[in-house]
């Protein structure tokens, strides 16, 4: 059967399945499964784009290239490692009390359709479709951000469908003058929405309207991005919901909100002279990291002081990809893939620290090395590799972005530096007594799942010091393709 | 442009007068049913527009836009608001609103900057309809402005469907219409999305025995 349609239809069934039966204690294994096969389709697929090039599926509406499937691939693999941890999670949270065995349900159904929604954006060629994929993804999670119910996770999560509801319908304003623009050349048949359709005709699409267009996607997709100032839902719904959803959000959406941005500065870098997509994002990038950076250390909920790590880093990204080029382009991909890895691991980590100390405040937790070593270790590794030491991968990607912005665009170093350090400072500085320090806490009636964190942890560390060679091939053919 | 305008031309101008017209009304309206029902004549006006332009230029996938706009937008969506408000016991009472003079002048203020970001795209559209542009825009943000002030979560989706309405204007206006296939999604997201919500309203009230959203304003930076 086609690996591709594989890859889209596992999660939709899955979701329905659970959706039926997501409270019987054999759950679990069905949502473990299905995130596995998916990942294992995911694979085959990137296997076959990368032997024969890119593919169209379902007539023209779906185009896989070596630039999305590499997406793709990264999706199911860090769904299937999320749905490993958050089955003990789970477990543990209901015999807290803290859920009951109908939201159990809900959140294993979600949780597959909002992979599918995901992969649905990934893989579409219709910027139409791609738009209504992302609001897709919003709507699945927002019942999974008020999961706990509680006051604040229900502010929580209404604060995320406004400001994400009221930021995508920017971008959807964004792609009709994106359509208007392609309807001029392209004519009136419905192809005007096809990615690869506008590649071809980019040059011809008209400027001003294409400049237009692409403010109103970078801030309507940046607002799912993460970009400040449009950020204020991020850290709400990070904290207050469960935390497997808070390692997909910051692992996932992010990265596919702003893959949908990637596509259309390459419309609009087409369209238009001179640098003015990749200026807009040099600009929002690094407002964005310093804003985030600053905001760290005023911190005290775990989750939350991480959920700005996370917006801190989406803006180096957005500033990579804005300097574009091979080397920018290569730097935001690398730190891309890392940045999923190590935060969805930090994530996991977290998620079990809380649980065993019964808070999220960072001042109660303490001692994680004596109550248990692996999360302790799990944690303090995963925060030096997100803070950017050697080895781990997100070294070389920063020092790629900083020696780039240097020779390019110097006057951006010291802003740079001056965000990066601010972060090192807060995050370690937070990290280090939870880790260390005096301690007792009580067991957890079922085991936590490790093995996800040091997985995402080895592998951020083999890329940091050895990229294999196909991964290289990859990347640089996913950044030549952004131009 | 000749001293005639034609018929249709008109009428589609009336019409999009008209969607103005409900988006200002809407911004005054302190009542949760009234704004309810201006919403769902807001939709019947967009219905209405997108017909003439159906007739004029004999498409069909604008008729169906059409038949989907009166369903979803004139009908379900309305429907669905009546039946939480009466539900949900939410009190038709007066709303608390801050100064209605001052939020409409900045409408006023909105409506010419969009009719200034819409000057220069709308001349290079050949639509029947690209004088609206500007009223689209207009439209999308005097909704974004309902969302900023209002107080009540209801209040707030409805600025939410106020919204969508107007970029549906904008994509018929400037283009015909997007893609059927693109439409339909569009319409699935915000019918479930209001869905969700109704689910989500029950949630709120139960935790907060109330829908007004200065209960949620709790998670702030320390």
């Amino acid at each position: 059967m086609d690996l591709f349609i594989l890859t889209l239809t596992i999660p939709l069934v899955a979701g329905i399945l659970l959706s039926f039966a997501g409270e019987r204690d054999w759950a679990p294994h069905i949502n473990v499964t299905a995130s596995a096969a998916t990942f294992l389709a995911a694979a085959g697929l990137t296997a076959e784009i990368v032997a024969n090039g890119p593919r169209f599926a379902f007539g023209e509406q779906f185009f896989i290239d070596s630039m999305n499937v590499f997406f793709v691939a990264l999706t199911a693999f860090v769904g299937m490692t999320t749905a490993i941890f958050s089955d003990p999670y789970m477990k543990n949270d209901r015999s807290h009390g803290k859920l009951t065995p109908g939201r159990l349900r809900l959140y294993k159904s979600m949780y597959q359709f909002f992979m599918c929604t995901m992969l649905v954006a990934l893989t579409t060629n219709n910027l139409g479709i791609l738009w209504v994929a992302m609001e897709a993804a919003t709507l699945t999670t927002v019942l999974l951000v008020s999961l706990y119910r509680t006051p604040a996770s229900l502010e929580a999560a209404w604060k995320y469908f406004i400001l994400c509801g009221v930021g995508i319908a920017q971008a959807l304003f964004g792609t009709i003058l994106l359509y208007f623009a392609a309807e001029r050349v392209l004519g009136e048949s419905g192809t005007a929405l096809l990615w690869t359709h506008l590649v071809g005709v980019k040059a011809f699409l008209d400027p001003n309207i294409m400049a237009i267009a692409f403010i109103f996607l970078l801030v309507g997709y940046g607002t799912k991005v993460g970009l400040a100032p449009m950020h204020n839902w991020l850290p709400d719904a990070h904290a207050e919901g469960p935390t497997p959803v808070s390692a997909v959000l910051s692992g996932l959406l992010l990265n596919v909100a702003l893959y949908a941005i990637l596509r259309c500065k390459v419309l609009a870098d087409g369209a238009i002279d001179g640098d003015f997509a990749g200026d807009l994002m040099i600009g929002f990038g690094l407002f964005t990291l310093l804003a985030a950076a600053f905001f760290l250390g005023r911190q005290r909920d775990v989750k939350r002081m991480f959920a700005y790590s996370s917006i801190e880093h989406m803006g180096l990204i957005t500033f990579a990809f804005g300097m574009g080029g091979a080397v920018g382009n290569f730097a935001g991909f690398l730190h891309m893939t890392m940045h999923s890895l190590i935060k969805s691991a930090i994530f996991f980590a977290v998620g079990h620290a809380a649980q065993k100390c019964g808070t999220q405040n960072m001042e109660d937790i303490r001692g994680l090395i004596r109550i248990n070593p692996l999360i302790g270790w799990g944690l303090m590794l995963g925060t030096l590799a997100i803070l950017g030491m050697p080895p781990f991968g997100i070294f070389a990607s920063e020092f790629m972005i900083l020696t780039h912005a240097m020779k390019y665009h110097p006057w951006t170093t010291p802003f740079l530096l001056l965000g990066l350090g601010v972060a090192f400072a807060a995050i370690f500085g937070k990290v280090h007594p939870m880790v260390f320090g005096e301690s007792e806490a009580k067991r957890l009636p079922h085991a936590p799942a490790i093995t996800p964190v040091f997985i995402h942890l080895g592998l951020a560390l083999m890329m940091g010091l050895w990229i294999p060679p196909y991964l290289t091939r990859w990347f640089h053919e996913a950044a030549r393709m952004l131009g | 442009m000749s001293a005639a305008i034609p018929l249709h031309a008109q009428l589609i101008n009336l019409f999009a007068a008209v969607i103005l017209l409900l988006a200002f009304a809407m911004l005054a309206q302190r009542r949760v049913l009234q704004l309810i029902n201006l919403f769902a004549l807001q939709g019947l006006t967009l219905f209405l527009s997108t017909l003439v332009m159906a007739v004029k230029i004999d498409q069909m996938h604008l008729y169906y836009s059409a038949a989907l706009t009166l369903t979803l937008k004139a009908v379900l969506l309305p429907w669905i608001l009546h039946r939480l408000v009466r539900k949900l016991h939410v009190k038709n009472e007066v709303e608390p609103l801050i100064n209605i003079p001052t939020t409409m002048l900045i409408g006023l203020g909105l409506v010419v900057i969009a009719f200034n970001v819409a000057l220069p795209i709308s001349q290079l559209s050949s639509t029947i309809a690209r004088g609206t542009l500007g009223i689209a825009l207009a439209t999308v943000m005097l909704a974004f402005l309902m969302m900023i002030t209002r107080r009540k979560a209801i209040t707030q989706v409805v600025g939410f469907l106020a919204m969508e309405n107007g970029l549906f204007l904008a994509a018929t206006s400037a283009t015909y219409g997007m893609p059927m296939v693109v439409e339909l999604g569009i319409a699935l997201d915000v019918l479930v999305g209001v869905i969700i919500l109704g689910v989500f309203f029950f949630q709120i009230r139960d935790q907060f025995d109330s829908l007004d959203i200065h209960h949620m304003e709790k998670l702030k930076e320390h």
